[in-house]
């Protein structure tokens, strides 16, 4: 099953880079969410197979290691306050700006400007 | 003692939880703000002298034992960074009260301050892995609190930039922890230092690298700075002190931890010496071609990151402990130097270095506050900064690496060059028009005592080299670490 997650992991980085790198902070914010997702599916499947006990008994033979589920919930925990803050962050933007769109940087403006006018 | 290293943690947590409690009595605030900042660097200081003579002290949180619980590590290196942390956070919540602007305007301000403080202390003294991104997070969520609360308008793109790249390379710290867990199944750092020694070089060299990166991400090398000189300039100048003096540090700190521990190295590593000579000379000229004093400091931060990389690149002790005597000065110099910057601000009104002139003459207090520090950062004995690249460069001596010694020095001259600008056209000439504000005891009291901290670690510079010495071979000698926090026999 390893290679399952392994490949879910991938195409959620993938989509969320593509997500991170538009204009619009909505969906940047949802990329960020896909990466974060993507994160915990490999902390996740660094556990190994699923499906056992997770406790050690002698002689009960292969255990499931229940730490990295653990260490997923604190991720997750800590993505959602924090995506929750942004979002508040992307209001904000909106209420003052009246467009959800991330601006370009001042300086690569002008650089872009001096090049076009030579 | 060992509910000292605890304390160190838990002080500033329930100052904030307590901060949350009492919302509207700014002068409550304040008191208990204080308190839980003096009481950190008493313990801090007390843990100094105590871990220096009777060795690291291991708490086992819960009483698990390690590796299979988290355990807070209260080595020399943590100790001697917690002591200095804690002393700038201390000075700049001295600047932010007398300065009467900060927490009037914000009024979650101590509470999130001290949260910040429990995040840095959580990272410093935490042995586990996992831990240190916890307390990465509880940092840096504090510090997008601290950033974002006032920006609005067109520095709205800026700090979402910041959150941004922070988010970004906590899920990259985060993946690589989850890989490091799946070849080694612990995420206890001396556990793993054992564990990483049956890796295959490839598995170990790519782990190594991928966390190389992520706190390299944090602590602004190059070519992954961008982000930094573009958001730090927008807070208010008591919370750009304090990013500047230790956010990024902190990354390192994290560097030379993991590196260290988990990727030893017999020689000199050539990618880290090249990452650390771009990044002192594309900070630097950054920095030249700047007109705002909080910008050319900013760009400095990056710059001055490069010879601590440098000091960790070289892995020897004499490299290591030069780079652990590099963060301790940065600490202290990079905030006392945006506190003057802020000092600038206040008195005049800007900080651009077109606008104002002669501060010389009207405030000589900023003049004789910001010389000590700008030559400490440009490495003139008898300051701090000489100290730190005075150890580096013998240490670079030591393994023979002539260029990145040569570009050290260069970017050493280019600091001077800088800081002679800002002094040229900020502190000489006639004195603009328009009167300067009057500053605020408090404030001037805050930034000199950084300023006398700073002098303290230069006069006090054998005893440091010393301690950054032992500090150095706990982390670098084979299995010293391992048999501080897991007991001798393992």
């Amino acid at each position: 099953m390893t290679w399952v997650i392994a490949i879910a992991a991938g195409a959620l980085f993938a989509a969320g880079v593509y997500l991170i790198l538009q204009k619009l902070l909505s969906r940047i914010i949802v990329g960020l969410g896909l990466i974060a997702h993507a994160a915990n599916l490999v902390l996740l499947g660094s556990g190994g197979a699923p499906g056992d006990p997770p406790v050690v008994e002698p002689g009960a033979g292969p255990y499931s290691d229940p730490l990295e589920q653990a260490l997923v919930l604190t991720a997750i925990v800590i993505t959602f306050g924090i995506t929750a803050f942004l979002l508040a962050l992307a209001y904000r933007s909106y209420i003052e700006q009246g467009s959800d769109e991330v601006e370009d940087d001042v300086e690569d403006v002008r650089i872009a400007h001096k090049a076009d006018s030579e | 003692m060992t509910t000292l290293a605890t304390l160190a943690v838990v002080i500033p947590l329930a100052a904030a939880a307590l901060l949350l409690l009492v919302p509207r009595r700014l002068t409550a605030k304040r008191i208990v703000s204080s308190l839980a900042s003096t009481t950190s660097v008493v313990i801090a200081i007390a843990l100094l002298i105590v871990v220096d003579e009777q060795g690291a002290i291991v708490v086992e949180v819960g009483e698990w034992p390690a590796p299979f619980g988290i355990a807070l590590v209260a080595d020399r290196l943590a100790v001697l960074l917690l002591a200095t942390s804690t002393i700038a956070l201390l000075a700049v919540l001295v600047y932010a009260i007398a300065q009467r602007a900060t927490d009037i305007e914000f009024r979650g301000f101590h509470a999130v301050y001290q949260l910040l403080s429990a995040g840095v202390a959580l990272a410093l003294l935490t042995g586990d892995l996992f831990t240190l991104f916890v307390a990465f997070e509880i940092m840096l969520t504090a510090s997008y609190v601290l950033l974002t609360h006032r920006a609005g308008g067109e520095d709205t793109r800026a700090t979402i930039t910041y959150v941004v790249i922070g988010l970004v390379a906590s899920a990259l710290l985060l993946t690589a922890i989850g890989f490091i867990y799946a070849v080694t199944g612990t995420v206890n750092l001396a556990d793993l230092s054992a564990q990483m020694d049956s890796v295959p070089s490839g598995l170990r060299a790519g782990l190594g690298w991928l966390l190389f990166m992520v706190f390299g991400i944090k602590a602004a090398i190059f070519p992954l700075f961008f982000w930094l000189p573009d958001s730090y300039p927008l807070a208010p100048t008591p919370v750009t002190a304090v990013f500047a003096g230790l956010l990024t540090k902190i990354g390192v700190y994290a560097m030379v931890r993991t590196q260290t521990l988990l990727f030893p190295s017999d020689e000199p590593v050539t990618l880290m010496l090249v990452i650390a000579g771009f990044t002192m000379i594309v900070g630097v000229l950054g920095a030249i071609s700047q007109k705002d004093i909080k910008r050319i400091l900013s760009f400095h931060i990056v710059s001055q990151i490069g010879y601590m990389v440098m000091g960790l690149g070289f892995f020897t002790v004499a490299g290591v402990a030069a780079a652990i005597v590099f963060v301790v000065h940065q600490i202290i110099v990079k905030a006392s130097l945006f506190l003057v910057g802020g000092l600038v601000e206040e008195s005049e009104g800007t900080g651009t270095i077109d606008d104002v002139d002669g501060i010389a003459h009207k405030s000589p207090v900023i003049a004789v506050l910001f010389l000590p520090a700008a030559l400490s950062l440009a490495g003139f004995p008898p300051f701090s900064g000489f100290v730190g690249k005075l150890a580096l460069v013998e240490a670079g001596f030591d393994v023979q690496t002539w260029i990145i010694v040569g570009i050290s020095l260069a970017a050493s001259l280019l600091t001077v060059f800088s800081m002679t600008k800002i002094w040229g056209g900020v502190f000489w000439g006639k004195p603009s028009a328009g009167e300067s504000r009057p500053l605020a005891r408090g404030m001037i009291a805050a930034t000199a005592g950084l300023v006398v901290v700073s002098v303290v670690i230069a006069v006090g510079a054998e005893p440091l080299v010393e301690y950054a010495e032992r500090a150095a071979e706990d982390l670098l000698v084979e299995g010293n670490y391992r048999s501080l926090v897991l007991g001798a026999d393992r």
